[in-house]
């Protein structure tokens, strides 16, 4: 990890690990999309209507592990002085929230017909729309200084705290639901997912996986690229 | 005296003799729930069911105001730097602040809540558990308004940021607020929420003073 601080010898191992994270993605995803929509049966209460999971619960899942991603590099960035970490962190922040808006969505499009209302306040809805302010606050604040170091190292402190208010928020939020309204409890699936739905399921989320490393890789590569351009026409312009 | 209540007492003399810190938080938290009856009208079964939520939303609203000058004078006059090679180490200073902070917003708030329950028509049975919670609630309030207020130091559009970083922190505590002023109505009684409150305020006091001194550690750099 600590070899990979220096971005040139990052550049030339992301550069090769990258085209086969997007082979792995258009695999992965295109698999599972088919899966999803032909191969998968319908369920036997909720219909077709059912396949929206496949999207939607892949987001959600990447929503909680970006958050990690986040913070494990925002941790690496505080403690080594990591460059890259640093990027690493600033650049996962808009995919995280990208995959939470995604999930809030597809659940509404699904809850519209399942429950009758595009919003329930549902426990485990309000944390992942609490998830989503968290990112927002967090890219709003690493873009808020006019020197980008001090905003990198704001936003690691930010991250960390986060990481430990995040298990306190989803209990409270746990805790203040079954408090309000014990009836409302939905549950999805009633029975353990039968394993004709769960192989779809795994492989698009595999896929969502990759996507994600590869966005992650390309972002980042352009993050140095930028810096880097920066570097060159100030020198330019100093020489000039 | 020891620094640490030497700092606290510089805080305070300076919050009473630039005046109106207070004054100005407990005004804006009156004047915010005076305008809940006209919004959702008054009648009193209506109020009586929201008056605690009311209440302690604005009650949050009202400390997030007051955050951005924890740090922001003292950062901005230099004494912050001047503050960070006392020997007092920075994380104690962190605790010293909040608590002056919170003797100038979190007290007020706390003494005027029962008054404004009565404009609500809250449940007699409410009022005791309502001054407790918010006596444990609003130093949490102040803690994780500061390191909200130690990241922000010196960034654009400081205060509005301050209020995204910060609300979604704010939740846990506004949820057990509540919940301990609707138990104890309800005949639950509200001693197992105040002790959440009180333990989330104990893991606040250990964590907050670390991450907001590496905050203004890293502001100051």
């Amino acid at each position: 990890m600590l070899r990979l601080a220096n971005p040139n010898r990052f550049m030339q191992w992301s550069g090769k690990l990258l085209p086969w994270c997007a082979i792995a993605t258009v695999i992965l995803l295109g698999v599972g999309t088919y899966m999803a929509l032909f191969v998968a049966p319908p369920d036997y209460q909720q219909g077709e209507s059912v396949r929206i999971m496949y999207i939607h619960v892949p987001s959600a899942m990447m929503s909680t592990f970006v958050y990690a991603v986040m913070a494990v590099s925002s941790a690496v960035a505080l403690i080594w002085r990591h460059p890259v970490a640093d990027i690493a962190a600033r650049e996962s922040a808009p995919l995280g929230a990208g995959f939470t808006l995604l999930c809030l969505v597809t659940g509404s499009l699904w809850g519209k017909p399942m429950w009758g209302a595009w919003w329930v306040w549902d426990a485990r809805l309000t944390s992942e729309l609490v998830l989503f302010f968290l990112y927002l606050g967090y890219i709003a604040l690493v873009n808020a200084f006019d020197e980008p170091t001090r905003g990198a190292r704001a936003g690691a402190i930010l991250a960390l705290v986060g990481v430990i208010n995040l298990p306190i928020i989803k209990f409270s939020v746990d805790w203040w639901n079954t408090l309000h309204q014990p009836e409302s409890i939905f549950r999805l699936g009633g029975p353990t997912i039968a394993p004709s739905m769960l192989w779809p399921l795994l492989i698009m989320v595999l896929g969502f996986a990759a996507f994600f490393v590869t966005l992650l890789l390309l972002r980042m590569r352009s993050a140095l690229m930028a810096a880097k351009l920066r570097a060159i026409r100030l020198q330019q312009i100093e020489a000039a | 005296m020891s620094p640490f209540l030497r700092l606290v007492g510089r805080d305070l003399r300076l919050a009473l003799r630039q005046g109106g810190d207070a004054a100005m938080v407990v005004g804006f938290f009156v004047l915010t729930v005076v305008l809940f009856p006209f919004g959702v009208g008054p009648e009193p079964e209506l109020l009586q069911r929201i008056a605690a939520g009311i209440v302690w939303v604005t009650a949050l609203l009202a400390a997030l105001l007051s955050l951005e000058r924890l740090f922001q004078s003292d950062y901005e006059d230099g004494s912050l730097e001047v503050m960070a090679l006392l020997p007092l180490p920075l994380e104690a200073q962190v605790l010293a602040k909040c608590l002056a902070h919170w003797l100038v917003t979190g007290l007020p708030l706390t003494l005027t809540a029962p008054l404004l329950g009565l404009l609500l028509h809250l449940d007699t049975a409410g009022y005791p558990a309502l001054i407790a919670s918010m006596a444990i609630g609003t130093p949490i309030l102040s803690l994780l308004g500061a390191v909200g207020a130690a990241l922000t130091l010196g960034a654009r559009k400081g205060g509005v940021l301050l209020s995204l970083l910060v609300l979604p922190l704010y939740i846990p505590v506004l949820i057990f607020g509540v919940a301990a002023i609707e138990a104890e109505i309800g005949g639950f009684g509200a001693r197992p929420h105040l002790l959440l409150l009180a333990a989330f305020l104990v893991l606040a006091v250990g964590m907050v003073p670390f991450a907001a001194a590496a905050a203004l550690r890293q502001a100051l750099e």
